[in-house]
């Protein structure tokens, strides 16, 4: 007997998470480096955000939410840390961080749930960035529940088109971070 | 000045004091060959590129400088793959230098072309693609400086032909500054803390082992350990990376620990109520099964590389420091155990009831490969380099010679790579000229790579090889004859075929056979006496002969077999 393909699991946030923002080089490949790594060492990444860093062409964040069941959190950062390319990595756990996330969502749309819709959007805090007669495009910044919740609620819309963009966090003002 | 970038290569690698560079042109790295014939650099033309790469950490392993290889793009590049890999796990200082195409030719399926820095990522400890001419100087710079520091390891730098073409400006980075590394910072500072905890954990001990891995060697703390395990008469055990770094003949040396360690190492560590690991990394072949590993020991881990704290093993103390500058620490803090004299008193009656041993050599018929080693190890010159491929004969010539100094020991350890003798060997004796430099081989192992020996005989590098000839791919027949019930699998290789003494003369060297007692005691004398070519000996040993004593993979260290002669039964 054949096994079952995998299809995924549409599981959250792992349960022992933790969200390492890591400073790099911006040089070619250094995002090839760090998923490499992630791969032969059998480290899990739930979502990764990379952006040019603090108006600084050299360096650039990369914000990797990884889960700590996979390895130990000290393992992960031990040997992300031996990357050549890799200058900081600030190690935020869950409670200690103010974390965000950008979700974007066009939703196809007839008359009447049109007015459902806009009430759900409103309710959740979501603004409407783009409107045509078929479909509304709605975004949310947001805590990761928050964007999780909206997506459950979209989930009734037969024809929704959605994009999450992960995470980025700051440690929370006043409490101890982890070097 | 103006340079090309060949040039401004060359010129680099003089700047960093490099000596030697084992290699094979090609076409992306044709421009570098060109300035080379007028540098004082000797370049040593290998017959393949795996050769050039090997040589190189022979040579790293033996002078404890790091080793330089050049080669072309494409399958250049791929053969020298095996060597990276195997410096990367025994971190053996290596920079290698790849040409690559032109920049613009660069992800276009270009002839030759490879993408040799993607291939690497994951076994160098860094690598470079050089963009401009002008970077060269600060690749080179920074690849010696990350080789060498810090845990060492294989650097790559990838340099495109019209890099390599084109002209630059000299320079040359005068400081660490300029080599622009804003994330790589291998000095660390001792935690005094950590040292004081180690202390407090060595002074309490009663059963303590010195574990003394590879990280030794490279830090070059052999002198601070003889004097640290003098001082406290704790027992020391050295692993196959660390042969060398204590004197075998040293009464304290209880001898290599791990699945073909000696009885009495491997049971002091599984008894023992602390173990001060040296720069080891808990390798499985060391632990066997892990959670029955040392059980009842505290674990002082020191290693200069964090990511080895807690990875196999739970470290109550761990020191990030290289190993002489914590042993060093440890002296100055006075680290003193109790009084050991029921330790060495258990440990002295492990090592008369299991010392190493083999059946005795018969006089006719095949030879005992472990009598082979001790009968060439009776004759060879004090100083001898030892080099040694992978399997059977690996093992034994790691239990059965006598290593007293570092970098007298050559050997593939956590890759395992078959066919590392020869050109390791070859690479030991261009930076050791001063010695005598044998490879203990297997027919195999001879097998993969013999061809460097065409390499050896032209560049007049006489190295000693001797061929335990046993007709098999030993280790695995092993493994089939205990663990597959005797189904041998694919690993029969005929003792006649080749025909080695011929095989060897092909290459302009002396080639030699014995066959029996009398003529294994003349081959060695008659190798002894030459010194100016490569000398083959074809070695006819009993296939039967089985590495002991044996951990079978995945059992506990507690269920070691001994020699079948020590169990009282016939094997």
């Amino acid at each position: 007997m054949s096994p079952e393909p995998y299809l995924g699991t549409m599981n959250r946030t792992p349960v022992s998470h933790h969200i390492l923002s890591v400073l790099v080089e911006n040089k070619a490949g250094v995002l090839a480096r760090i998923a490499g790594l992630f791969a032969r060492r059998g480290f899990n990444i739930y979502s990764l955000a990379v952006a040019p860093a603090e108006r600084n062409a050299r360096f650039s964040r990369v914000t990797i939410v990884v889960d700590a069941e996979s390895a130990p959190l000290e393992q992960i950062v031990g040997q992300l840390d031996k990357l050549v390319n890799v200058v900081a990595i600030t190690d935020l756990a869950p409670r200690d961080a103010l974390e965000r996330e950008l979700l974007i969502a066009s939703v196809a749309v007839d008359d009447e749930s049109r007015t459902s819709l806009l009430d759900m959007i409103a309710d959740a805090g979501a603004s409407i960035v783009d409107v045509d007669a078929t479909s509304v495009t709605v975004m949310l910044a947001g805590t990761p529940l928050a964007c999780d919740e909206l997506e459950s609620s979209l989930e009734v819309y037969p024809k929704v088109e959605l994009h999450r963009t992960g995470r980025v966090a700051l440690p929370r003002l006043g409490r101890a971070v982890n070097a | 000045m103006q340079l090309s970038g060949a040039q401004a290569l060359i010129k680099s690698l003089e700047q960093e004091g490099v000596d030697t560079i084992f290699g094979l042109p090609g076409g992306a790295i044709l421009p570098v060959y060109d300035p080379l014939i007028d540098s004082t650099i000797r370049h040593i033309l290998v017959r393949h590129e795996q050769g050039a790469g090997h040589m190189a950490e022979g040579y790293a392993l033996a002078t404890g400088r790091p080793g330089v290889a050049m080669v072309t793009s494409g399958p250049g590049a791929t053969n020298i793959v095996t060597p990276i890999a195997n410096a990367h796990m025994d971190s053996t200082p290596l920079v290698v230098i790849t040409g690559q195409v032109a920049t613009g030719s660069i992800g276009t399926d270009a002839f030759q072309e490879c993408d040799i820095t993607g291939i690497t990522m994951g076994i160098t400890k860094h690598n470079f693609l050089v963009q401009s001419a002008q970077e060269i100087p600060r690749a080179v710079a920074a690849a010696f400086h990350l080789a060498t520091t810090g845990r060492p390891g294989p650097v790559l730098i990838d340099v495109p032909k019209d890099v390599t073409q084109s002209m630059m400006d000299w320079w040359y980075p005068a400081s660490i500054e300029e080599f622009d590394l804003p994330g790589y910072r291998p000095e660390v500072e001792l935690d005094d803390d950590a040292i004081a905890r180690a202390v407090a954990l060595i002074n309490d001990a009663e059963r303590p082992v010195l574990y003394v891995g590879g990280g030794t060697l490279k830090s070059s703390a052999s002198a601070e350990l003889l004097a640290f395990a003098e001082r406290t008469a704790i027992p020391v055990v050295t692993t196959l990376m660390a042969r060398g770094a204590f004197p075998d003949s040293h009464d304290q040396h209880l001898g290599m620990p791990g699945m073909h360690g000696m009885y009495t190492a491997v049971t002091a560590i599984q008894k023992s109520d602390l173990l001060i690991s040296l720069g080891a990394r808990f390798d499985d072949r060391v632990t066997g099964k892990i959670p029955s590993f040392a059980a009842n020991a505290k674990v002082i881990h020191v290693d200069i590389d964090r990511a080895e704290f807690n990875k196999v093993r739970h470290a109550d103390v761990a020191i990030q420091s290289n190993v002489a500058a914590a042993l060093r620490a440890l002296d100055a803090a006075d680290a003193t155990p109790r009084n050991l004299d029921v330790w060495w008193k258990t440990i002295r009656a492990w090592q008369e009831q299991f010392p190493l041993v083999y059946d005795p050599p018969a006089e006719d018929g095949l030879l005992r490969p472990q009598h082979v080693i001790e009968a060439i190890a009776a004759q060879a010159a004090p100083g001898t380099i030892v080099s040694a491929g992978v399997g059977q004969h690996q093992m034994w010539a790691s239990q059965f010679w006598k290593f007293e100094e570092p970098g007298t020991w050559i050997n593939s350890g956590g890759a395992g790579t078959m066919g590392f003798g020869v050109p390791s060997a070859i690479g030991a004796k261009v930076g050791r000229p001063d010695r005598t430099v044998w490879c203990i081989d297997g027919d195999g192992c001879f097998q993969m790579t013999a061809q460097e020996l065409v390499t050896a005989r032209s560049e007049g590098i006489p190295i000693k090889v001797a061929i335990l000839n046993n007709a098999y791919l030993g280790m695995v027949r092993q493994w089939q004859e205990m663990f597959y019930e005797e189904r041998y699998s694919e690993v029969y290789l005929n003792a006649d075929l080749p025909d080695y003494v011929k095989w060897a003369e092909s290459m302009g060297c002396v080639g030699l056979r014995a066959r029996n007692l009398k003529e294994m005691h003349e081959v060695i004398a008659r190798a002894n006496e030459i010194n100016d070519v490569p000398v083959v000996i074809d070695f006819r040993t009993d296939a039967s002969e089985k590495v002991f004593p044996m951990v079978a993979s995945g059992a506990s260290n507690d269920d070691i077999m001994v020699h079948p002669l020590q169990r009282g039964g016939s094997k």
